[in-house]
């Protein structure tokens, strides 16, 4: 076995550092080592997106990413997003609008949209249905999460409006 | 006070029950990504188990050397069938009867057996283990082709007696597991034989898989100190796994608790006992650790829970005009390895027998034929109840390929053949009571809502179109109209392993007028947290908020069969409503003694309980909750619970109607669908929300079925579809949007008229997506074409039609 590697990320804003296989996936070292359990293994093959986290300003599926490879990076998980008495406004929008069931693929899910509506503030159906292919869902059947990525950005936009 | 001033309209809807758009109080947890899964389960100490597992679909193992991976640090322990032997569970019961290898015992039977069980230190040193793990084997003849296995001279399972009976009575050969026949074979045929006309087909619901987003799992964790078994599981029916496992170990099953965290979909995968779930309770006991085992997509896929495989050989009667005199099928079922099926015992073939459909038809005669082959166990109920998509897929079907022969319109075809509403409770000739519908209502809502007249001839003139050149594109619309048997079961005839198929609900009302209700069943996205409580708050007037759901731990809720086939409203669902009116009757009571007037002259109103002609004089269920505690009552006994089992009188039959406009480049061979319009009657309708909700999820598994999603084997047993590359899974660029609508035809037998939802959609939905591409090539002779309608394979259609030049 290789020696290990001595790695260093800033995760939801805090400072982490261990020791690592070469080998060891993030999303273990996340789920396994810092207990962040919001990320789930849905696929192991990058197409499910319920291990979705932001890396460094990158919404990235960590299951496929060595945690070797994100020495150094911030990385913001579900867990990052919000807090029980300050929910983001697609936190919100999700339970509003009924956009999840199971609730085994909201995180990856909201991570995503985070960076979606980050990237592109007013999106259309029609670019939410796309820029959201990566991560599957099994209950909902789509409709009722582009509704809520729909209305998350409306608030989002209202909001900074209100604030100019 | 602030409730005299309160309107009824304001009272009932503080309260949030029936018929409310709640939202869902499971989802605070999940959008913050703090849900508690399976794998979210980490206990001291905690083992990882990982499977060697069968490259070959057929071979005899000669010999497996465990050393190496012995060797390597941190394996704590291999396990095989030599080592579960003593303890008597290499093998365990199936739900079908049948029994199935826990490890290998000396051949597999299905690429990705589960051969031998590694447990390790963490999961990566587990997974170098089994790389270690060194297997001889001998290959044998592979055998994919269930038609071809009653044929073949290998004998695939050499464990059952040669020529004994099965579970289900004689097999046929040595590959047969069961015959079982419905109906009146005699007089079926012989409405066949004189018929005016017989449309014939042999239908194809091919091996598919409910693929969950969070695959199957389990800790178990024994704790050899108290003698306590902990065993936290992806189950969908935990009470019955405790039983099972009680049974299997020997363990007193009070010292057994099974729970069932979040479960992240079901879809009926997590129904079925699988090996994993076995061999951790093992290793646990054997190592004196907790030890979790989670299967990887690829495990999923290949080894737990398919479903379908269903060839069905249809024969429809019918007069000229279209009055189908007569239905008879012959299905040839591959049950793979095991017969693993999940279905209610005295049902091998599940509800099969709703295969008549929505249709009065006075004769039928339906047999079903299991076979063994070199393919995954299992059979489990994806999305549906026992067997009804496949019984519905081929109803619809055949309707159309009758309408092609009678050269009639499908929808006008189904419409004289509908049973009608004054016909409720309906027999029909497999041996059902429906129990209530209005399927002409329905049926005329949804045509006129898309306008079918005007689809009709808009698809004549691109026919035109595509014949002078204009288009490459057809047109097809999709009819489907399904009705559902759901609720299983009465415990008369619906049992799992001898467990009658009740269900329950207990309630605790607690002083201050806040509640706990446990039931039997377990959600798995479904919200039950959510909706019980609104059942409840209609029931004892008590807000919904004010009221915890719990589910899933066998310690707390009481005995249940869990949630699958649709059956948790129309049984826990009852249960909770008749434990509500328990709890009411107790309430009615207190209200009478501190009112000072008789128990009759009281009367339930919302969220109280008034004296009879004076509404002015009332107590609030939270006032005689307070006082069930604090208030000596003469002939009452203090505090207020309830608990309910209930053995519904009947399964309740939703029906919905549907259609899909689609269109389809001939080029290409994608079909595009432009709309889809789906009405559900569910009975009552407890939150319009939720039901919208499990109409999409239903529909889209639904799309993904008819168009795409297949379990694949190669001649050698080799499964081509073992990632989600291969195995297709819609995203939300292929998913379109959908309208719902609905009607309402309350259940007569359930307390409050439901009768279940989550099903309906994939039901109706997998015909009508199907229906649609069939659809679109009638007009060039095409009468049937088999799922799914993959892009190659509806290329594969239009080229065989000509359709290319």
């Amino acid at each position: 076995m290789p020696d290990k590697m001595h790695v260093k990320l800033t995760v939801n804003g805090e400072a982490q550092e261990f020791l690592a296989e070469p080998r060891e996936l993030l999303i273990y070292a996340l789920r396994e080592r810092l207990n962040l359990t919001g990320p789930h293994v849905g696929c192991d093959t990058s197409h499910c997106g319920a291990c979705t986290v932001i890396v460094d300003g990158k919404t990235v599926k960590s299951c496929t990413l060595f945690v070797a490879q994100a020495n150094g990076a911030e990385i913001t998980t579900i867990e990052g997003l919000g807090s029980p008495d300050d929910l983001s406004p697609l936190q919100r929008a999700f339970r509003e609008h009924h956009g999840l069931q199971c609730g085994f693929c909201t995180p990856g899910m909201i991570t995503r949209a985070t960076k979606l509506l980050e990237e592109n503030p007013t999106p259309t159906e029609e670019e939410v249905r796309f820029g959201m292919a990566g991560n599957l869902c099994r209950c909902t059947g789509y409709q009722n999460i582009v509704k809520s990525i729909l209305a998350a950005a409306a608030e989002i936009n209202a909001a900074k409006e209100a604030a100019e | 006070m602030k409730d005299d001033v309160e309107s009824r309209e304001d009272r009932t809807a503080g309260l949030k029950g029936l018929g409310c758009a709640r939202r869902r109080v499971e989802d605070l947890r999940f959008t913050q990504g703090k849900g508690n899964y399976v794998d979210d389960i980490k206990l001291p100490g905690m083992l990882h188990g990982d499977f060697v597992r069968s490259p070959y679909a057929h071979a005899r193992i000669k010999s497996i050397d465990a050393s190496a991976a012995l060797a390597l640090d941190g394996v704590v322990a291999v396990l095989t069938a030599e080592d579960l032997a003593p303890l008597g569970l290499h093998w365990m019961p199936t739900l079908a009867g049948d029994k199935q290898m826990v490890l290998a015992d000396g051949k597999v039977l299905f690429q990705g057996q589960e051969v031998a069980f590694v447990v390790a230190r963490d999961r990566y040193v587990a997974a170098d283990a089994v790389e270690l793990v060194e297997v001889e084997y001998e290959d044998l003849p592979v055998i994919t082709d269930p038609f071809e296995s009653l044929k073949s001279d290998v004998v695939l399972r050499e464990d059952l007696e040669p020529g004994a009976d099965g579970a289900h009575g004689p097999r046929k050969h040595h590959n047969h597991i069961f015959t079982w026949e419905v109906g009146d074979k005699e007089t079926t045929e012989q409405v066949l034989e004189e018929a005016e006309v017989v449309a014939e087909e042999m239908v194809y619901y091919h091996r598919t898989h409910p693929c969950p987003l969070e695959t199957c799992g389990a800790v178990a964790s024994m704790d050899k100190v108290n003698g306590k078994l902990t065993i936290y599981g992806t189950f969908q029916a935990p009470h019955a796994v405790r039983t099972v496992v009680s049974l299997l170990s020997g363990i007193e099953e009070h010292n057994i608790r099974v729970i069932s965290p979040d479960i992240g979909g079901g879809f009926g995968n997590k129904v079925g006992v699988y090996p994993g779930y076995v061999c951790s309770v093992v290793a646990s006991i054997v190592t004196g650790k907790p030890v979790k085992w989670v299967e990887d997509r690829m495990e999923n896929l290949m080894s737990t829970a398919f479903a379908r495989d269903y060839w069905m050989q249809g024969k429809i009667a019918a007069t000229r005009e279209g009055k189908i005199t007569g239905l008879w099928c012959h299905t040839t079922a591959d049950h793979g390895g095991f017969d693993a099926c999940a279905d209610p015992t005295k049902f091998p073939a599940g509800f099969m027998n709703i295969c008549t459909g929505s249709y009065d038809i006075p004769v039928a005669y339906l047999a079903v034929d299991g076979v063994y082959t070199n393919k995954a166990p299992g059979g489990v109920s994806y999305r549906c109840s026992f067997r009804v998509t496949e019984a519905i897929y081929f109803i619809e079907r055949m309707i159309e390929v009758l309408a092609i022969k009678l050269n009639v319109d499908a929808a006008e075809l189904r419409r004289i053949n509908f049973i009608r509403k004054d016909q409720f409770p309906y027999q029909s000739a497999l041996g059902w009571e429906y129990d209530s519908g209005d399927y002409h209502t329905a049926w005329d809502k949804a045509l006129a809502a898309v306008d079918y007249k005007g689809l009709r001839e808009e698809q004549a003139q691109r026919v035109e179109d595509f014949k002078a050149g204009k288009t490459r594109k057809l047109m097809g619309v999709g009819l489907t109209f399904f009705t559902e048997i759901v609720g299983a079961g009465p415990v008369k005839n619906c049992d799992i392993l001898g467990l009658g198929m009740f269900d329950s609900c207990e309630i605790r009302i607690h002083p201050t007028g806040s509640a706990i209700a446990r039931l039997g069943t377990i959600s798995q996205g479904q919200g039950h947290a959510t909706t019980f409580a609104q059942i409840l708050a209609s029931e004892i007037g008590l807000p919904a908020d004010s009221i915890t759901i719990e589910e899933g731990d066998t310690d707390t809720a009481p005995y249940g069969l869990g949630t699958y086939g649709s059956r948790s409203t129309p049984v826990a669902g009852a249960a909770t409503a008749m434990a509500g009116r328990k709890i009411r009757a107790k309430a009615q009571m207190i209200a009478a003694y501190l009112l000072e007037v008789h128990d009759d002259d009281v009367e339930f109103d919302i969220d109280r309980f008034v004296v009879k002609g004076a509404p002015e004089r009332f107590k609030t269920m939270k006032e005689i909750a307070f006082a069930a505690y604090n208030q000596a009552i003469p002939g009452i006994e203090p505090g207020l619970e309830a608990v309910s089992y209930y053995d519904p009188p009947n399964m309740t039959y939703p029906f919905g109607a549907y259609v899909c406009v689609m269109d389809i480049d001939v080029d290409t061979g994608v079909p595009e669908i432009r709309r889809f319009y789906a009405l559900d009657d569910c009975g009552t309708r407890i939150n319009p929300m939720i039901i919208e909700g499990q109409v999409h999820g239903g529909l889209t598994e639904a799309l993904a079925v008819a168009l795409g999603q297949e379990i694949a084997y190669d001649d050698l047993g080799n499964v081509k579809t073992g990632t989600l590359m291969d195995f297709f899974l819609p995203t939300a660029w292929e998913t379109p949007n959908y309208e719902t609508d609905h009607t309402v035809t309350p259940s007569p037998h359930h307390p409050i008229g439901a009768k279940g939802v989550g099903e309906s959609p994939h039901v109706g939905g997998v015909p009508c997506f199907s229906n649609a591409v069939n659809d679109a090539f009638r007009a060039f002779g095409l009468t049937h074409t088999q799922m799914p309608h993959d892009h190659w394979r509806i290329w594969k259609t239009a080229n065989r039609l000509g359709l290319h030049g």
